[in-house]
């Protein structure tokens, strides 16, 4: 190619001060590329979300005091403080419910997913089919079709041998919350591998590691810190999302609340207190980790 | 479709597997319904979405600070809270409180008061809302995408300003926000399932009522799946094809 004849953007990097689009453009393009490989969008909650919402609490409590109009009620603020140990921990319901349930589907989707993701970059063709279409089948179904497939479809009881173990419905929206955290995650199992450079496969595969060496001792290594701030996203979205059982009569906090406010003759204005309670509560349990999800992200971004 | 009438009914004789909403009518009649639902909730809810979406976006150039103070109060109080406590809050705060100071118009049908916005409505309101907030910040950084010059260059060819913003930076901005724009749609489609809570009669609402008459929760829980996850990977399908052949060029990976 002669010197002369180099057209910029087509030979040769544009030179121009006029760019056809700005870097906005870059920035959104970027932030759907991450949701596409994620599934999800990044949870952003900030400090004053919680101030806000704090004072939606406050507010509504102080209406509700307002309002009580005959003397023999309790205070809206008794009510709640009575109902606060049954909505939160009380017989391993409630609150602590909602945690454990998102513990447990976490914990079990992250193994599957793992496994589903690493399946789907095996070299064997058919491994790799049956693993994408698993993916693809759990990630583009709504999750509260799959809430009530499992809800409805597992027994409620299992017989092994002569003993027959209940299975109590917390534990089958354990396995329902589960398997859209799987699929998810293996994308981004799958999408991590696939963003490490194909020079390291090369490279290790010239210094006669095996596969599984390979993938073991070169490249999950390197993914491993890519994947922890999407895996605590979707944590995060995890537990926001568990009231959807509540629908299935799982006693978890939103239902419980429901149950407290109909304890207390469905009183109208207990329902913002109660239920900007357990707003305030949630995002006590999620701000963190929002926030620590960015920090990691920060940190983790330059590794290669 | 005589014959898969029948085939379904002797499905159900011979082996059990009981397709009820294909061979009687009723149920039939009740799944379709239920199916034509969902459709409309999904295709309203996105024409809205994107309504709002575009409004949204240009309040958000509006040279008046509340005006814009409103749009991020209102984009951030969609997006930070779940989809299923809006459609509570609309449905039963919203809707009820303006039923009972005698707000909302009323008409009569089958000898029966209907609120004018019903479970329906609501449930188009408020999953309306909560995508429209996404898009408005989508729409918002398509538009600042595109450069001043690109602008001016329009208004210097004579271009006057409504043209040169409908003919040159709304296609250069759609083109940047389609992808964006194609994930959140996609999420909304899956998020109309939600509308159950508030009992509009969408495919999740009848496969229940049919599975509650018939007792075959395991057929008609696959049905469901199946239907879902196929019209998810339609609207996905569709989407990227759009999407690809909408790419600016040499822009980004896109996907």
């Amino acid at each position: 190619m002669k010197p002369g004849y180099v057209i910029p953007g087509v030979d040769a990097a544009a030179a121009t001060d006029m760019p056809v689009l700005l870097p906005v453009a870059e920035r959104l393009s970027r932030e759907t590329g991450r949701q596409r490989r994620e599934g999800v969008w990044r949870l952003e909650l900030r400090a004053w979300h919680g101030f806000v919402l704090f004072a939606v609490f406050l507010l509504s409590l102080g209406v509700a005091e307002a309002q009580v109009e005959t003397p023999g009620d309790r205070s809206p603020l008794a009510t709640l403080v009575r109902w606060i140990p049954f909505l939160l921990w009380q017989n391993g319901n409630g609150f602590v419910l909602n945690l454990i349930i998102s513990f447990l589907a976490m914990a079990i989707g992250t193994v599957a997913g793992a496994a589903l993701g690493l399946g789907q970059i095996s070299i064997f063709k058919p491994v790799r089919m049956i693993c994408w279409s698993v993916t693809q089948l759990f990630r583009n179904s709504p999750w509260l079709v799959l809430l009530f497939c499992i809800m409805l479809l597992l027994p409620f009881e299992i017989e092994i041998g002569d003993t027959v173990y209940n299975i109590p419905d917390w534990m089958k929206a354990v396995i329902g919350f589960s398997l859209p955290i799987m699929a998810n995650l293996s994308e981004v199992v799958r999408g991590a591998v696939l963003s490490i450079p194909t020079g390291q496969w090369e490279s290790s595969e010239a210094l006669a590691f095996s596969r599984i060496q390979q993938l073991w001792m070169i490249v999950l290594p390197q993914c491993f810190k890519r994947m922890i701030p999407p895996w605590m996203n979707w944590y995060a979205i995890l537990t926001m999302a568990t009231p959807l059982c509540s629908i299935m009569g799982v006693e978890e906090s939103v239902h419980l609340a429901q149950q407290a406010m109909a304890a207390e003759d469905s009183r109208p204005e207990l329902l913002a207190p109660f239920y900007s309670f357990l707003m305030v509560m949630f995002f006590l349990y999620c701000y963190p980790i929002a926030r620590w999800t960015i920090r990691l992200e920060r940190k983790y971004v330059v590794n290669i | 479709m005589q014959a898969i009438y029948d085939w379904a009914r002797e499905l159900y004789q011979e082996t059990g597997i009981n397709l009820v909403f294909i061979y009687e009518e009723y149920e039939r009649v009740r799944f379709i319904e239920g199916f034509q639902n969902t459709l409309w909730l999904g295709i309203i809810c996105i024409l809205l979405s994107v309504v709002i979406g575009v409004i949204g976006a240009w309040l958000q150039g509006s040279h008046l600070r509340p005006v814009r103070l409103l749009v991020a109060g209102y984009i951030q109080f969609f997006r930070n809270t779940p989809p299923l406590v809006q459609l509570l809050f609309f449905y039963f705060a919203l809707g009820k409180t303006l039923e009972n100071l005698g707000l909302m118009p009323m008409y009569e049908a089958d000898g029966w008061q209907h609120p004018l916005i019903g479970n329906f409505g609501w449930a188009v309101v408020s999953l309306s809302f909560f995508a429209g907030s996404f898009n408005v910040e989508i729409f918002r950084s398509g538009i600042e995408a595109v450069p001043t010059a690109t602008r001016e260059a329009a208004e210097a060819l004579g271009y006057t300003r409504l043209k040169a913003y409908i003919y040159i930076v709304l296609p250069l901005a759609f083109r940047v926000c389609l992808p964006a724009l194609n994930n959140n749609l996609v999420n909304l489609v899956k998020t109309t399932t939600l509308a159950y809570v508030i009992a509009v009669p969408e495919m999740m609402y009848t496969a229940n009522q049919i599975w509650s008459d018939n007792v075959n929760v395991p057929e008609m829980m696959a049905t469901l799946f199946i239907v879902y996850v196929s019209l998810v990977g339609v609207l996905v399908w569709m989407m990227h094809r759009w999407e690809r052949a909408l790419r600016v060029v040499g822009f980004g990976q896109g996907a």
